[in-house]
């Protein structure tokens, strides 16, 4: 049987590719933008680029940050991806000081200008980067990750990063220049990727594939 | 360090895919989408369309070809050309594109690299700039694949790109384009040199030799490569292993 998954519509211009990748794995796809729809969602997807800010007013215009909540609380999976994993956390400093989801306590700032080195680097953080497991998680049995390996490559797009209060939270991390980035997070039935799984190619797909498996 | 990206660089015209020599003296090579599909399947770690007479006729051909490109393609892909004001770059994200690379639009109008990073995110603003050297140290930005001349200082135009919000730039030297002669590397050092955001080196390509020293020399961030793929003397596996052979950070096979 197909498994369904709800991607919430509110604007997100890579919402298409998300889309086009989870029919690829096999997903009946159904986009919400109405409260209803996403509070009786099966498993539900938050894509997400551009600032936080607008990111956090087209899901409070549209009425679902409540919604969204409540969906989490339900206990059904709930994958979000780049901004949308970045808007999980309590807060961002992106552009002044906004206020996320809180679905895990942390918040998000600016990657760090300079690599460990001191010497500055370009930003976005843009291309491929490979994940690394953080201590003190042996492996990635029974999450999203499951199949993949330390090191394996995910593309990454982004100028901020997610840091969560409770580093068990780390799903996954990658390094830029000496700085540990946040690639992925994970509590309960939420898991939340920086990197682009809708554009990481087979690997990446595989990450999706793992989620529509999810109940 | 961020991986270097190795670009397949796709100039279409028309439905076909086609190929130069500084931008000029077209051949058509054939289906882009085969072609697309077969890079990917190849491990490219992007794509780059580019309709190169978009601009010339005042249109916007592409949708459909990125349409169709992307039901099997799952790795970023930016599009260019033709694309004039914020309506086309929605309708172009819309299609499946990731990015979005804008020159002469951008020339004449450079508010609108602004809107575009205010709208979309500086992460989908690639800031493509054709780049002909008029003396040692020295380039002019052209337009219409090399045709026009705007006067601009490429460095000088770079910088303010990225002041306005470009996310990235596409630097294609039209002195070296198609002569598979390597790459203008002192026209790419000067230019990463110059901004914080990523460079992707385009134009000159023969040899793995040369991707290696864009990125050695010019510190190039990625490396967009055309003919030397399309005329298959060369698959992305092999200018990989010359990548990790010369030690660069590349995604591993």
């Amino acid at each position: 049987m197909m498994s369904k998954v709800t991607v919430i519509d509110y604007g997100s211009s890579n919402l298409l590719n998300v889309v086009r990748a989870l029919e690829h794995c096999g997903a009946e796809v159904l986009l919400a933008d109405q409260p209803k729809a996403i509070i009786e969602a099966d498993r539900l997807i938050l894509p997400g680029v551009g600032a936080f800010a607008d990111g956090m007013a087209s899901l409070k215009n549209k009425e679902l940050i409540e919604p969204l909540k409540s969906f989490c609380q339900k206990g059904n999976p709930f994958l979000g991806i780049c901004l949308g994993m970045q808007m999980m956390l309590d807060a961002s400093d992106e552009f002044g000081h906004h206020q996320g989801l809180g679905l895990i306590s942390g918040k998000v700032v600016p990657i760090p200008s300079q690599g460990i080195n001191g010497e500055p680097h370009k930003i976005p953080h843009i291309g491929w980067n490979e994940l690394q497991r953080p201590r003190p998680r042996e492996n990635w049995d029974g999450t999203l990750f499951a199949g993949l390996n330390t090191g394996d490559p995910m593309y990454f797009v982004h100028s901020f990063m997610a840091v969560p209060e409770d580093d068990s939270r780390r799903l996954a991390d990658c390094e830029y220049n000496g700085r540990t980035i946040c690639a992925a997070l994970q509590y309960q039935n939420m898991t939340g990727c920086q990197f682009h799984p809708e554009k990481s190619g087979k690997l990446g797909l595989s990450i999706i594939y793992n989620f529509l498996q999810l109940k | 360090m961020s991986n270097i990206r190795l670009i397949p660089r796709l100039d279409i015209k028309g439905p076909n895919l086609v190929k130069g020599i500084h931008l000029e003296g077209l051949r058509v090579m054939g289906d882009p989408q085969e072609f697309a599909v077969g890079y990917y399947e190849d491990g490219a770690d992007e794509l780059i369309y580019m309709d190169i007479v978009a601009s010339l006729y005042g249109r916007n051909n592409l949708t459909d070809i990125v349409k169709r490109t992307v039901q099997n393609v799952f790795i970023p892909l930016t599009v260019g050309g033709g694309i004039r004001s914020t309506h086309d770059v929605e309708q172009i994200l819309r299609s499946g594109a990731d990015k979005v690379a804008i020159n002469t639009a951008a020339i004449n109008n450079p508010d609108l690299i602004h809107q575009v990073s205010q709208r979309f995110g500086s992460q989908c603003m690639v800031l493509s700039i054709e780049a002909k050297q008029q003396s040692p140290g020295q380039w002019e930005a052209y337009t219409d694949n090399g045709r026009e001349r705007t006067g601009k200082d490429v460095l000088e135009w770079a910088r303010e790109g990225v002041e306005l919000g470009a996310g990235e730039i596409l630097l294609t030297s039209i002195d070296r384009e198609g002569t598979r002669k390597g790459f203008d590397i002192e026209l790419v050092k000067a230019v990463s040199e110059s901004v914080p955001v990523p460079v992707i080196a385009s134009g000159g390509m023969g040899q793995s030799q040369d991707m290696v020293d864009v990125v050695q020399s010019g510190k190039a961030d990625a490396v967009a490569m055309a003919d030397v793929l399309h005329y298959r003397r060369m698959k992305i596996q092999d200018i990989r292993q010359a990548a990790l052979d010369s030690h660069l950070h590349v995604r591993k096979p």
